[in-house]
């Protein structure tokens, strides 16, 4: 009766670290059972929740510490969250271009130097129009150009409304790039400099981690951030405030410190969305700079606002 | 003027062995590919990094050349399918120079394409996981099959005059007369032969016209299915086709003077061959003017704020010197020589012809570059170097790689198999002195 209980225990540790090990893309193979041959059940059980809902019973030896790993599958990545359509507001008069957005960002997904996937534009639309900063994201657009033209759909759009990039499949061609009218885009031109550990990294597209050479990246709306119930990074980097992220479906957007109904923000300050007459549906609305927090000054490249 | 015998036109046309000139054309352009492979060599270790593409401007001078060699190749159906499928006979010594520019061309187009990617060693995901809705997967489909039927109008051709070329067995020496038999040997000059390939001839040359409108039309459509200003236009498929055909054009004229004098074919290639290729030529520069005016003058005429800053760099600004050059040297100066019945002698034709090409390619990189650095959003939060784009010595060395060895293809070509077809030469003769 002993051992049979024993190799009931067995089975399910072992079911479990496969688990673990499935979930997290390994190259070792899951299914086999040589990484724990001499372990002895110590008699100390922990509760655990099997994946059928069922709390069981597993001796503490048998349990392993999983390395951080990617969160999904590559196949789940591609699916995205179901129940969810993501959209984010960024609010101009809060913006003084601190671009600790930037900073943050570029730092979680190792970006290459010299590259950002956040953008922060100073904006002057016409010579008597009033000059402000324009931070821009991807766009996530529903009707994403760069989708389209992308010949081997390694970049893809999910049905939560984020776009992602798989940069295992990614052929380095570039269309997407010329396609997307928010240059939102960037290449890895050369090996991108990274930390060992994080080179060595499997890619995940929900972390866009590790950049490969050849291929492209761009802003991601940090899913794996959102899968874990927090903030995109830029969001909750921005001190003034600048970044609402949330769910159309559920009609809020928060940026950490305030929440508030989508459609009345919208509404009552007039939100809207870039390039609106090229039909893109970008999921990132814009809120206009009036009322501003900050007075504009630009001190980065005081020549030229050239173009807006 | 001797008459042209059987025996005198086999002699004339005989593939020759390369004589002083013709080893060191060959010697540098191979030393040119050798640069150019040793260029994509660093490429390959460095990545992309050698070359001054960035994140603006993301397509450089290979796309330009791969535009290029797309149009070039477009030639082949002109030559071949359309003069032949209006009954014109004065373009028989014309078909195998213009078929062999397609093939030599269209090849090259694949690769530089190649070249262009970021990781060329996962080419075979557009076979994986290709996806229909994207222009390139079309490019891909219509110029295989392109290369393919292009390929097909170059053998039939040739197998009669195979069968010739077996005859000499000396002459030919081991390797060519292996070739020649292993491509050749079945043909036996029967009427049902014949018949055959007439028919096969005739159905490619009339498949290969829609084949080339789709390559160049899809190869417009690159760019003309993105938003950015100069590329958004519904203007781009003809425009790059009637494009085509004048570089097309161009280098075949180019070619035949070259074959001409290096060869002595001066009976086979004639003044009037040159008259009326030059009449093809400026008919052509002619529809592309036309198509230029509303490629740019239209634009000109609105100066929609996107535009603007693209279009004034190109008529007076950065790019001002290579579009003046470009629509000078690819049109206004050929059609001014070739418009008078001396300009299209063989020298200035050829001259014209050179200008065309040279012309050609230049205006093939202001398709290119100039637009990507107009983004809609100013350029902002990069690197300096980005704001600009100056080719590296690595992309030239790779640019003219390709260029010399789509001419080396040419070359052996013409070193192994006839360049003007001898046996429909001989036909030609014979049903002439009937008359």
């Amino acid at each position: 009766m002993k051992t049979n209980q024993n190799s009931r225990r067995d089975f399910l540790a072992t079911s479990l670290i496969a688990g673990a090990a499935l979930a997290g893309c390994s190259n070792k193979n899951p299914f086999t059972t040589e990484e724990i041959p001499d372990v002895k059940a110590s008699g100390e059980m922990v509760k655990l929740l099997s994946v059928d809902g069922e709390i069981i019973e597993v001796d503490k030896a048998f349990l392993k510490p999983v390395p951080t790993l990617p969160a999904v599958m590559n196949t789940e990545a591609r699916e995205g969250i179901t129940g969810k359509k993501f959209v984010m507001v960024i609010d101009l008069s809060r913006c003084k271009s601190v671009k600790k957005c930037q900073t943050a960002c570029n730092h979680m997904h190792h970006i290459h130097p010299g590259q950002n996937w956040i953008k922060v534009y100073p904006i002057q639309e016409a010579e008597h129009t009033a000059p402000y900063w324009q931070p821009t994201t991807c766009m996530h657009c529903d009707e994403p150009p760069c989708v389209k033209v992308c010949p081997v759909d390694a970049t893809f759009k999910r049905k939560d409304g984020i776009v992602l990039i798989d940069s295992d499949r990614c052929i380095g061609c570039r269309f997407c790039m010329a396609a997307c009218p928010y240059s939102t885009r960037v290449f890895n031109w050369e090996q991108p400099l990274l930390e060992k550990e994080i080179a060595e990294k499997p890619y995940s597209c929900e972390t866009s981690v590790p950049q490969k050479k050849g291929t492209v990246g761009k802003c991601d709306f940090c899913p794996d951030m959102v899968r874990q119930g927090n903030l995109p990074h830029c969001v909750s980097a921005c001190p003034n405030g600048v970044f609402m992220f949330g769910d159309i479906l559920e009609d809020t957007v928060t940026n950490g410190a305030e929440t508030f109904r989508f459609s009345e923000l919208i509404r009552d300050k007039a939100g809207y969305r870039l390039m609106e007459d090229l039909g893109t549906k970008p999921s990132v609305y814009y809120l206009p700079p009036v009322n501003r927090n900050f007075p504009f000054e630009n001190k980065e490249d005081a020549a030229d606002p050239k173009k807006g | 003027m001797d008459k042209l015998t059987e025996s005198k036109i086999i002699e004339d046309l005989f593939p020759q062995k390369f004589g002083k000139i013709g080893q060191i054309w060959v010697l540098s352009l191979l030393l040119l590919c050798a640069l150019g492979a040793f260029a994509y060599g660093r490429q390959l270790y460095y990545g992309l990094e050698v070359t001054a593409m960035r994140d603006y401007v993301s397509w450089g001078i290979y796309i330009s050349n791969f535009v290029f060699f797309v149009a070039i190749s477009l030639v082949g159906s002109l030559i071949t399918a359309v003069l032949r499928l209006t009954n014109v006979k004065w373009s028989t010594p014309l078909t195998r120079i213009a078929e062999i520019i397609a093939v030599s061309a269209i090849t090259f187009a694949s690769l530089i394409i190649i070249v262009d990617m970021g990781r060329p060693e996962r080419f075979y995901n557009l076979f994986l996981h290709g996806r229909l809705q994207s222009p390139i997967i079309w490019d891909v489909i219509v110029i295989t099959t392109y290369f393919f039927i292009s390929l097909l109008l170059l053998y039939f051709p040739l197998l009669p005059d195979l069968k010739i070329l077996i005859g000499f067995k000396e002459r030919n020496g081991k390797w060519l007369q292996k070739l020649y038999v292993f491509l050749g040997s079945f043909w036996n000059n029967s009427l049902a032969q014949f018949k055959i390939t007439d028919k096969a001839i005739n159905i490619l040359a009339i498949a290969i016209i829609p084949v080339a409108f789709s390559i160049h039309t899809v190869t417009s459509w690159l760019f003309a299915t993105t938003y950015r200003p100069g590329w958004d236009s519904t203007n781009f498929g003809a425009y790059f086709i009637s494009g085509a055909f004048l570089v097309g054009a161009g280098g075949v004229v180019v070619a035949m003077y070259i074959f001409r004098i290096h060869y002595k074919l001066e009976k086979y290639i004639t003044n009037d061959h040159f008259d009326r290729m030059g009449k093809v030529l400026v008919m052509l520069a002619l529809l592309y003017l036309y198509f230029n005016v509303n490629e740019f003058l239209v634009p000109a005429f609105k100066m929609k704020k996107s535009e603007e800053e693209h279009l004034l760099g190109l008529f007076t600004g950065e790019f001002a010197p290579i579009f003046w050059f470009a629509i000078f040297t690819a049109m206004f100066i050929p059609i001014f020589i070739l418009l008078f019945k001396k300009g299209r002698r063989p020298l200035p034709a050829f001259i014209a012809g050179v200008l065309v090409v040279v012309g050609s390619w230049f205006k093939r990189f202001l398709i290119v570059t100039p637009t990507l650095l107009h983004p809609f959003l100013p350029m902002h939060d990069v690197p300096a170097s980005y704001h600009h784009y100056i080719p590296t010595w690595e992309e030239w060395a790779i640019a003219i790689g390709s260029l010399a060895g789509a001419l080396l293809v040419i070359t052996f070509f013409a070193r192994i198999f006839p360049i003007i077809p001898i046996h429909e030469t001989i036909l030609e003769t014979e049903s002439n002195e009937n008359k």
